[in-house]
């Protein structure tokens, strides 16, 4: 009772899907390894769907999940393969994105 | 030269969606400006779900879809521009970041700012872990995505959004751990009256307080102390009432105590505010038919005042005629005075719920010394109060300047007030003498990448 049961995800997941995933999968990859979304909703939903956070910030480098998820707290920013870093909880899930949450306190 | 004046909309909510509808009726050919990616706002956001989100309580996807698609039926008479981030603003120019990476400026003739409210929070111990999300930030990922930040979602705060969002979580399957109001039964029943105004309203906040006491979820009212456990992530909260302190297992926290109006493009024109003295909040000077002190400025729904998506629409409208009026246009008095009689119906009802969901000033006052503040920056309350005593300084822009608090990328949208309170109490003085965190452009984080086509003005 105390602790949260597994989930079918093996664990990794922060986020719970309470409605079976329908419609397209959208294909892309964490740290390399191949995840799949869902087609119109934000990075955000699709990487905490897989994955417990989004790595470290600075200036403390405390770990995130996002927090206000309407764009403005800034805590939720990412950076993708092409350099690009973007803030997860406005940004459409896209076929092919390559987000690095292990580099992504580099620098700010 | 066009010989039309240009109204400018900040906002594709139900405020500015209203308003641009109104000016189109009007023969003019409005300017709008949105974050996102389609008209709506954060009320009407669309679902990336099959309609998972058509049966949650206080969700009507019909109303939304009828107001969405009656703006994108005059699309060809609005020049829309979604995705667009604005930065800054003066008496005649306007600078955004539109969706393909470029800043351009457009001048305006009139400026109504609709820019919506965020969800307020008061630091507590274990606040910045991953897994706290605001009220409006779980509710966002329920009905956009479908999903549950957690397994098991505690929800803690005051005010409708906190029983609407416990209540949305439980219909859609999710687990709650706790419902924990800062507020008490007494409170509510003194705001009766008031909450009368708007029965529909009312009847909505009971039923979802029934959805929570019928799905057996713990409830305590009369919070006076909560701590969100856990080192590296949420593992529990612990919240103290009457009964005591009781420690609830969870994996995620939801809270929010009311929204905060984002005044930052108000704050940049020189709008005055005031000290709202009961919430602590800073509320930009407006009057009911939307317009500011500053002459062509106007301010329309939960940006100007935290009142509501129907008083949001009402007032939208409401400040499009004002623009009307005040460029010589033929409107109809009698519905500018309808639409008002509608707003001061919404004002009671809106009077009725600060009275039965007050903020929890004290929550806030206690806050440790050792809990963040700035969630961006890491700067703790103890750092406030030690540079306050230290400098003897207690005004809010001040202590930023002196602890980095409100500095970082949110820009003090998640810490100011929080900040000003305890500012003013380390230096023992009213709350208003610490002031406001002013805006500063550009009031969003700018990528380095961003290209600027921005002339010379009048190049």
């Amino acid at each position: 009772m105390d602790e949260p049961e597994q989930p079918l995800d093996g664990g990794r997941g922060r986020w719970v899907r309470l409605d079976p995933m329908s419609g397209e999968r959208v294909p892309f990859t964490i740290d390399g390894i191949p995840a799949r979304g869902r087609a119109g909703e934000m990075l955000i939903a699709a990487i905490l769907a897989v994955r417990p956070d989004l790595g470290c910030l600075p200036p403390d480098r405390r770990s995130r999940a996002g927090f206000c998820l309407i764009g403005l707290c800034q805590d939720c920013w990412v950076r993708l393969g092409d350099g690009r870093r973007v803030r997860a909880c406005t940004t459409p899930l896209e076929p092919g994105m390559a987000v690095r949450l292990d580099s992504s306190d580099e620098s700010w | 030269m066009s010989s039309d004046p240009l109204v400018v909309v900040v906002g594709g909510g139900p405020a500015g969606m209203a308003a641009a509808r109104t000016l189109v009726e009007a023969g003019l050919r409005p300017l709008v400006l949105d974050k996102g990616p389609r008209p709506g706002g954060r009320k009407w956001q669309k679902p990336a779900t099959a309609g998972f989100e058509r049966r949650l309580p206080g969700h009507d996807p019909d109303l939304a879809e009828r107001a969405i698609a009656e703006f994108l039926g005059m699309i060809d008479r609005i020049d829309w521009y979604p995705g667009t981030t604005v930065l800054d603003a003066t008496r005649d120019r306007l600078w955004a970041l539109g969706s393909d990476g470029v800043i351009d400026q457009t001048p305006w003739d009139a400026l109504l700012v609709a820019t919506g409210a965020l969800d307020r929070v008061v630091p507590l111990p274990g606040w910045t872990l991953p897994g706290v999300y605001t009220l409006g930030g779980a509710q966002a990922a329920l009905k956009v995505h479908g999903c549950a930040v957690g397994r098991r979602v505690a929800f803690l705060g005051t005010g409708p959004l906190l029983w609407l969002a416990a209540a949305q979580h439980l219909t859609a399957g999710a687990e709650v751990a706790l419902v924990a109001d800062t507020s008490h039964r007494l409170g509510a029943l003194a705001a009766l009256p008031d909450l009368l105004s708007a029965p529909q309203r009312l009847a909505l906040g009971l039923a979802c307080f029934r959805i929570v006491r019928r799905a057996g979820v713990p409830i305590r009212l009369g919070v006076r102390a909560a701590i969100v456990e856990g080192n590296e992530t949420v593992r529990g909260i612990s919240v103290e009432s009457r009964g005591g302190r009781r420690h609830f297992a969870c994996d995620a926290v939801a809270m929010g105590f009311g929204l905060v109006p984002q005044t930052q493009l108000l704050d940049l024109l020189d709008v005055p505010f005031d000290l709202e003295p009961t919430s602590g909040l800073w509320l930009p000077r407006t009057d009911r038919s939307g317009r500011t002190p500053v002459p062509r400025v106007y301010a329309a729904g939960d940006g100007a005042r935290v009142l509501g998506g129907e008083a949001a629409r009402l007032s939208g409208e409401r400040a499009a005629l004002a623009i009307l009026e005040d460029l010589g246009r033929p409107t109809d008095p009698e519905r500018a005075a309808r639409l008002e009689r509608e707003l001061a119906r919404q004002e009671r009802f809106a009077r009725g719920l600060a009275r039965a969901f007050p903020f929890p000033a004290e929550l806030e006052a206690r806050t440790d010394e050792d809990t963040v503040v700035c969630r961006c920056e890491g700067v703790t309350a103890g750092a406030i109060a030690s540079a306050v005593r230290a400098f003897g300084r207690h005004d809010v822009n001040a202590v930023k300047a002196l602890t980095r608090c409100g500095m970082g990328r949110c820009q003090g949208r998640l810490c100011g007030l929080a900040a000003a309170r305890i500012a003013a109490r380390a230096a023992g003085v009213p709350l208003g003498e610490a002031g406001r965190l002013r805006a500063q452009p550009p009031i969003e984080p700018l990528p380095a990448r961003a290209r600027c086509m921005v002339a010379e003005p009048n190049g």
